[in-house]
């Protein structure tokens, strides 16, 4: 691996002031965020395989460009999982990516997200430094938070060479319902469960019909299904749901020409838009998915002045926006913080600072 | 008082126009600058480091926050903002040529609502306030530090700061959303989103566990959970502290996150027994305290599993809390770990690494090496579900001698915990005082890296300068320290 790793840096190196890099796992998200048509792909793939993993001690650590698919697995010979669903969508698709991504699926509502789990990275950055930041335990303060920098950094910091997660047991028990409600039915019912001391796992309201994972203890799980009534869904068609859901594999997630994909992130409590019951709603009401023709921008606005932010998620034109404008000093600390891992720019910036 | 070799820019001003200054900005009331009163404010819960500021600020207001941070930067004056002062390390120990941001008067609840199950507070709140204010709607917020009376969120923030429930509930950086401050220049930033997440950066992420050296937080808003409807404990003893250490494991093997998983030593709940009376029992080499909460269903199916794993590993007595009364009284003890030290011993200091669990019983047989070799007694509590160990090394610093023995021991800790796999903290901060340990965690490049990170907010290096990073120039001094203490006249003598 050490060799994997030189060879890696001496390319960062060569490349310093003369080409912009993209850095590439699997490929499976490489349409995520602003493209960079001049990059050329750096890849990671090769970097692959499980460093450490002790059930016992919840956490395992992988070469950045491991198989998704293949951490999932030994997690699931131990009866244990990622708890934040990080989605694929595609086989390829490896642990650093998702990593860098920063992505959760459906179960992030009920037990938290990507980078809630991130304990430690070591990274080759844009100076060729390899750095390691966090590490392998649970409770760690010793220097900054850098290795959650990293998540969801699109790759524009520097190479995800290894990750450390804190890793969970499966939940003894799960159980999907299915309500017919209205949206905003489901926005109120879902804020107002989760208030309540309930096994909560995920949700989804798409056409009037609001589906509710609950995981957790058997006797929880039971008791909360007996009180919140509902349809049950036998486990093999909710499996299949929940990971259509992951995968945005339901017709809400398909592109038609002259259309954008939106994805809203917005305080959960947020009422239903009028204009928007096309919308698919995840995580208790805090993540909508829309589609809309091409041209109309009105979301970063609609997103921000309810104390969201908005995501041309597909569909984005060459030089449109994809993701929501920050503040000028953040945006300031953000400049900063990319000279201090990548002062020639060398990586591609698919998480563009604006 | 020990030295604590700060390096900052240099003030462009005397003290005397920087309070003159500062007078122009605050009532009569929100200003220290006599001798006598900043004493107060000359050291946090480290006691061993002191330093007297130039002067101590109170503001009510952002407004003023906003004018002495302005104030500050231009005269390139150093800021140390401070809390309740419970830190552990030195986080907010005074500059000798800076003022003490006291953000104690910023100490409203500014919005809870129960329905977005959020509360919105100034920073000077304290910990626990917010759990009282949130209990009529049966919700609470779920990081409890053992000193959460007194602590305030704005210090929690700059920690990350943890407690005896977070193996379950996740530390502060899994429980707020949103911080809103000031840069060092007094620029205003907003960091997280009451959405589930916010575009760019993840800076919220860097901001937690900064140590108040990213930017001064005048509002945060916190996750509030769903009190569970029960909780138990059970109180379990063994009869050697590795028995105690592979329950542990097994717990966790099981299947099982407890809600607190929290183990004693001897020395430990000797000391807490007899000072609060928790009912632990005093032959046991260790006791181990085991929560489990949820509905009633769900305790009693996890206190039976855990139960069994206990008998199995070997416990040679374990009991169920009965009631609610008597759940808070095997807690009790546990919370009180630090000041029963303080009640056996003139001083004592507390040492916060982390190692991985499975490494509990060599790091244990270690410390009983080291309390050998530098002639002090240790006690040690520990958070074991997540690793995170708090040896209480029990000295008196009237002693010549003691507190720089009890310094060397705590290093060794802290260097034993990194060879490990660990950190030198997992929950107090680095501050002043494990700064030198960072040399021993970190290469040359990651430390220039993290002082990039704090230019990057800070680029006049004016907010807390000189903590929680080491310079290289420093680290260099610490291995020639180190080295030639290894290799000290006499070294096969005792050292005491
Ligand atoms: C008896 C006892 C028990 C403890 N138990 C625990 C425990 O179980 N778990 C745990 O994690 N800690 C524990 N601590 C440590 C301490 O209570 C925590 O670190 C706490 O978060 C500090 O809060 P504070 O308000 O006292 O902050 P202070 O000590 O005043 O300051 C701490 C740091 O925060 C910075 N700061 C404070 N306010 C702000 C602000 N508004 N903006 C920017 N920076 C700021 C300061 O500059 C400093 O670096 C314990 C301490 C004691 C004395």
């Amino acid at each position: 691996m050490n060799a994997i790793v030189d060879r890696l840096r001496e390319q960062v190196l060569a490349a310093c002031g003369r080409r912009r890099l993209e850095i590439r796992g699997g490929g499976s998200k490489s349409w995520y965020g602003a493209p960079d048509p001049d990059a050329e792909p750096l890849e990671v793939g090769l970097l692959s395989g499980i460093i450490r993993y002790e059930p016992s001690e919840l956490v395992l650590t992988a070469y950045g460009g491991t198989p998704l698919r293949e951490v999932e697995a030994l997690l699931a010979r131990h009866g244990q999982w990622l708890p934040f669903s990080p989605p694929h969508f595609a086989d390829s698709a490896t642990i650093g990516g998702a990593v860098a991504a920063g992505l959760s699926g459906p179960t992030r509502w009920g037990h938290g997200a990507l980078r809630d789990y991130v304990l430690g990275v070591r990274v080759l950055d844009g100076q060729g430094r390899v750095l390691r930041f966090g590490g392998e335990v649970m409770k760690n303060v010793a220097g900054y938070d850098v290795a959650r920098l990293f998540a969801g950094s699109l790759g524009t910091l520097g190479v995800i060479l290894e990750v450390s997660l804190k890793v969970l047991p499966l939940p003894p028990a799960t159980l999907t319902l299915r309500f017919a409600c209205s949206q905003d039915e489901a926005i109120e019912r879902l804020n107002r469960w989760a208030g309540q001391p309930l096994p909560l796992s995920a949700s989804v309201w798409w056409q009037g019909e609001m589906t509710l994972r609950l995981a957790g203890a058997r006797a929880a799980v039971e008791a909360a299904a007996a009180r919140l009534g509902g349809e049950v869904l036998p486990e093999a068609a909710a499996q299949r749901f929940w990971e259509e859901v992951r995968e945005q594999r339901l017709p809400v997630w398909n592109l038609h020409e002259g259309e954008v994909l939106w994805r809203l992130a917005l305080p959960p409590t947020t009422p239903a838009w009028a204009d928007a019951e096309d919308a698919l709603v995840e995580w208790g009401g805090g993540l909508r998915w829309l589609r809309r023709p091409v041209g109309d921008d009105s979301w970063f606005e609609r997103a921000r002045a309810v104390g969201g932010h908005a995501v041309r998620w597909r569909g984005a034109r060459a030089g449109e926006r994809v993701f929501a404008p920050r503040g000028a000093a953040e945006r300031a600390i953000e400049e900063r913080l990319k000279a201090a891992f990548d002062p020639d720019g060398v990586f591609a910036r698919r998480l563009p600072l604006e | 008082m020990a030295e604590t070799a700060l390096h900052t820019p240099s003030p462009a001003v005397t003290r005397e126009v920087f309070v003159a200054e500062l007078r122009r900005l605050l009532p009569a009331d929100g200003l220290i600058h006599e001798e006598a009163e900043l004493r107060a404010y000359e050291c946090d819960g480290l006691s061993a480091f002191r330093e007297l500021p130039w002067a101590v600020a109170l503001p009510r207001t952002e407004e003023e926050v906003v004018a002495l941070l302005q104030t500050c930067h231009r005269l390139r004056v150093p800021v140390v903002p401070r809390g309740a002062g419970t830190g552990l390390s030195g986080g907010a120990l005074p500059h000798p040529q800076g003022l003490v941001l006291s953000l104690a008067r910023l100490n409203r609840i500014l919005a809870l609502d129960p329905f977005a199950r959020t509360a919105t507070v100034q920073p000077g709140v304290r910990n626990l306030a917010i759990s009282e204010a949130a209990a009529p709607y049966g919700l609470y917020y779920a990081p409890d530090p053992s000193s959460q009376i007194a602590c305030t969120l704005g210090g929690n923030v700059a920690e990350n700061s943890g407690g005896v429930h977070c193996l379950k509930y996740g530390l502060t950086v899994h429980n707020v959303l949103r911080v809103r401050g000031y840069t060092a220049a007094g620029e205003p930033v907003v960091f997280g989103s009451l959405a589930p997440d916010a575009p760019g950066y993840d800076l919220l992420a860097l901001a937690i566990g900064s140590e108040g050296m990213l930017a001064v937080v005048t509002e945060i808003t916190v996750k509030l959970l769903p009190r569970p409807q029960t909780a138990r404990c059970i109180l379990a003893a063994f009869d050697s502290v590795r028995a105690a250490g592979e329950a542990v494991a097994a717990i966790i093997a099981e299947g099982i996150i407890p809600a607190g998983l929290e183990m004693m030593d001897q020395g430990a709940t000797i000391a807490a027994e007899d000072f609060v009376h928790a009912g632990y029992p005093l032959e046991a080499a260790a006791v181990l305290l085991c929560e489990s909460d949820g509905t009633p269903e769900e305790v009693e199916e996890e206190i039976a599993r855990m139960g069994a794993v206990l008998e199995r590993c070997g416990a040679t007595e374990w009991r169920v809390s009965r009631d609610e009364e008597e759940r808070l009284r095997f807690w009790a003890g546990r919370k009180a770990a630090f000041p029963a030290a303080g009640r056996v011993s003139p001083d004592y200091y507390c040492m916060d690494g982390t190692i991985p669990r499975k490494a509990l019983g060599e790091m244990l047989e270690a410390i009983a090496e080291m309390e050998r070799e530098y002639g002090l007694r240790c006690l040690n509590v520990f958070h074991a579900g997540d690793g995170n160990l708090h040896p209480l090394i029990l000295f008196d610093a009237n002693q010549p001698g003691e507190w720089e023995r009890a310094e060397a021991f705590g290093a060794d800790i802290l260097e034993l915990s990194v060879r490990l796999g660990g950190t030198v903290t997992g929950e107090h901060g680095v501050g002043v005082e494990k700064i030198n340990q960072m040399c021993v965690q970190f290469s040359p490049v990651e430390l220039e890296a993290f002082f990039q990170v704090k230019a990057a907010f800070d680029p006049a290096g004016i907010l807390n300068p000189g903590k929680a990073i080491p310079t290289l120039h420093r680290c260099a001094e610490y291995g020639r320290m180190r080295v030639s203490r290894g290799k000290l006249p006499f070294a096969e003598l005792p050292r005491f």
